[in-house]
């Protein structure tokens, strides 16, 4: 485990989100957000329910739009410049609870329709690509079915190809596995660990703490739309410094 | 299972049971017959009071209908042959055949122009309508209505060519300008086609004789041709703008969203008979003067407006029944806002809003004849005025306006058929 922690991380910037803050009308969902993610990190959000951390990655590809501070990703400044939106948002992939997959298209279609149209790919090259994608996901045979036809674990692992696709240097997920049956979460967990070995850079949203002891490199706590505590996944589960955590923690790990 | 077994709770299944077919009870159509027909007493009693109404009717209309008289001059000759039995005189659909279908004021030398147009709609139709055939059928669909309008209103073959060339002329303009900004494209593309209609304008009156067919004007259209063609050509027009303004209510730009709401409203508030009579007799006002815009044209123009305000409606139910996910799935792929909705969204919404726009394109086409009433001889002005008002046919209402019936439930029949197929076609859901 260890190992796998201290694998790949650079000291090259890939997020770095200043005093951020968002107001939902007059309610301050995040405040003075401070956050610096290295190439190939694996961060692990969790909190409770309402604590701003769906909304903290969803800024990070402006699905949401942040109204203080600053992120930028890759270098790009993220303002409401739609080049500058369109640019991040083809280098960071996202993964979400509801899969949101396209129901009208094929899974092979879902993966070669963002590379085609956005990236320019040539129809057979993109097809290409994506069955790489699924073989990854271990799925290459559903190629053809349509997203109704699969499991919720299957959904969720196409949508990850679908990112992949795109070539992502940063993968969000928000909740991937909160929908799914419990036979399916691990599959789409080994999923998202072969590509944490494969030194991806992700920012994951989830409560699987087995999961994050696993692969994370760090560990943020969230609550009242602030980072309560950040550390190592060791430190941070076994000597949990703020009450607030060692509460939620005794919560959730307590069955 | 041995003795043993049998009284112990614990259980583990070593063979599975192979699917059995369902028991072989009683099946066929005399199970059916007293299951739905006879199934008790009182269900029996209503199967026999049913079967002596329907007895009924069909013992008072079918000889109405067999012994009708499908050759006469007029109804005093229908009454002559029939001889006091039984019959409709339907010699009135066969003598007036031509007036039903084309009006009565359309030459009769030029029928084939309109029927051949007929014709040839199907074929440009089909592409569209079933879209497993190949794409490059649609070429054929792009130029079928500069073809129909030569055919229906001959003239010169330059007008509907520089009509063509236009629109090709803006297109090119706007893929051109479009890299720069959409607006650009946009208007530089409308500009560009505008000028070439304008250099159309000027060149055509000095060249009328190009390839002419012999002019019909509009207000020779008749019959049920009428119908058609306005029943296509604003069912066609009014769900592009339909998709247009369901899209601008939805915009967070607040003044195309106002423009649409402030449109949508108020066409809805708004009888469609009234805006008929504002396009006979209004409409002229808000042309300059002397062009004289067809009487055809205004009335087109009236129902679109009319129909794509409704359209716009049913495809924003269909756009609000979307989950969010799919936007933001489509974002979050770096999809822009056309390639999202013309890839994405759209598609779904179309697919959930079938049932509501196929309502509303049947409803359109049956409102074609209420040009009747701004003295349009449309099929239903034709069968009130020149045919119920001659002395051979007058008092003949039963079979005029039961033919009418027939040649509408057909086509608005066909058009639900086809979307029910559609839906079908489209399921890709699996629920």
């Amino acid at each position: 485990m260890a190992d796998t922690a201290q694998m790949k991380v650079s000291d090259e910037v890939a997020i770095a989100i200043q005093s951020m803050n968002k107001w939902y009308g007059a309610f301050h969902v995040l405040r003075d957000i401070d956050l610096t993610v290295y190439r190939g990190e694996r961060i692990v959000i969790c909190g409770p329910s309402g604590s701003g951390k769906s909304t903290l990655i969803r800024c990070i590809n402006a699905l949401e739009e942040h109204q203080k501070g600053s992120i930028e990703v890759d270098g790009t400044l993220l303002s409401s410049d739609l080049k500058n939106i369109d640019k991040i948002r083809s280098e960071v992939g996202m993964c979400f609870q509801h899969f949101n997959l396209f129901p009208h298209l094929t899974i092979l279609e879902n993966c070669t329709l963002a590379p085609i149209w956005v990236r320019k790919t040539p129809k057979k090259e993109a097809e290409e690509t994506a069955m790489h994608f699924l073989k990854k996901v271990k799925i290459p045979e559903q190629a053809d079915k349509y997203p109704g036809q699969l499991s919720g674990g299957q959904q969720q692992r196409v949508a990850i190809a679908r990112s992949l696709c795109m070539r992502p240097r940063i993968m969000l997920f928000d909740e991937p596995t909160s929908a799914l049956d419990p036979e399916m979460i691990k599959e789409v967990l080994d999923t998202m660990i072969e590509l944490a070995e494969e030194g991806m850079t992700m920012l994951c949203v989830t409560h699987e703490m087995g999961f994050a002891r696993q692969v994370a490199n760090r560990v943020i706590f969230m609550d009242e739309g602030q980072i309560v505590e950040q550390n190592e996944p060791e430190e941070f589960f076994n000597n949990p410094k703020s009450p607030r955590t060692q509460l939620f923690l005794s919560q959730i790990l307590g069955h | 299972m041995s003795d043993a077994h049998a009284h112990s709770v614990a259980f583990v299944r070593e063979t599975s049971l192979p699917p059995a077919p369902p028991p072989v009870a009683e099946t066929g159509i005399v199970k059916w017959l007293r299951e739905n027909l006879f199934a008790t007493w009182a269900n029996g009693l209503l199967t026999v009071a049913s079967l002596y109404v329907i007895y009924l009717i069909l013992s008072a209309t079918m000889p109405w209908f067999f012994n009708g008289v499908w050759i006469a001059s007029s109804l005093a000759e229908c009454r002559e042959i029939l001889d006091g039995t039984t019959g409709g005189c339907f010699a009135v659909l066969t003598e007036r055949w031509n007036q039903l279908l084309f009006g009565f004021t359309y030459p009769n030398e030029l029928y084939w122009r309109p029927s051949l147009a007929f014709v040839m709609l199907f074929a440009a139709l089909a592409p569209v309508l079933f879209f497993d055939l190949p794409r490059k059928l649609l070429i054929f669909t792009g130029l079928y209505p500069f073809i129909a309008y030569w055919l229906i209103w001959g003239g010169s073959i330059l007008v509907p060519l520089f009509a063509l060339v236009g629109f090709i002329v803006g297109y090119v303009v706007y893929v051109r300008l479009e890299k720069t900004s959409f607006a650009a494209g946009f208007f530089g593309g409308v500009g560009a086609a505008l000028v070439t209609w304008a250099i159309g304008g000027y060149i055509t009156p000095f060249l009328s004789g190009v390839l002419a067919l012999e002019a019909v004007p509009s207000r020779n259209m008749g019959g049920y041709m009428l119908n058609m063609m306005l029943g296509v050509t604003c069912v066609s027009l009014s769900l592009p703008i339909g998709i247009a303004l369901a899209l601008g209510r939805q915009s967070s730009m607040p003044l195309i969203k106002w423009i649409c709401v402030i449109f949508i409203e108020f066409v809805r508030g708004v009888p469609l008979i009234t805006l008929l009579f504002v396009a006979n007799v209004m409409l002229a006002y808000f042309f300059p003067p002397g062009t004289g815009v067809d009487l055809f044209l205004r009335v087109v123009i009236m129902i679109t407006l009319f129909s794509s305000a409704y359209i716009a409606e049913v495809i924003r139910g269909g756009l609000a029944a979307l989950p969010k996910g799919q936007y933001e799935a489509a974002d979050s792929l770096g999809l822009d806002y056309p390639q999202a909705m013309r890839l994405i969204i759209l598609p779904q919404a179309l697919k959930i809003s079938i049932p509501g726009i196929v309502n509303i394109a049947v409803g359109l086409f049956k409102d074609t004849t209420l040009v009747s009433v701004i003295s349009m001889f449309d099929i239903l002005g034709m069968i009130r005025g020149p045919i119920l008002a001659s002395t051979d046919w007058n008092g003949v209402y039963w079979e005029l306006l039961g033919f009418a019936c027939v040649v509408f439930f057909v086509v608005c029949y066909s058009i639900s058929q086809y979307s029910q197929w559609l839906e079908r076609r489209l399921a890709t859901d699996h629920r």
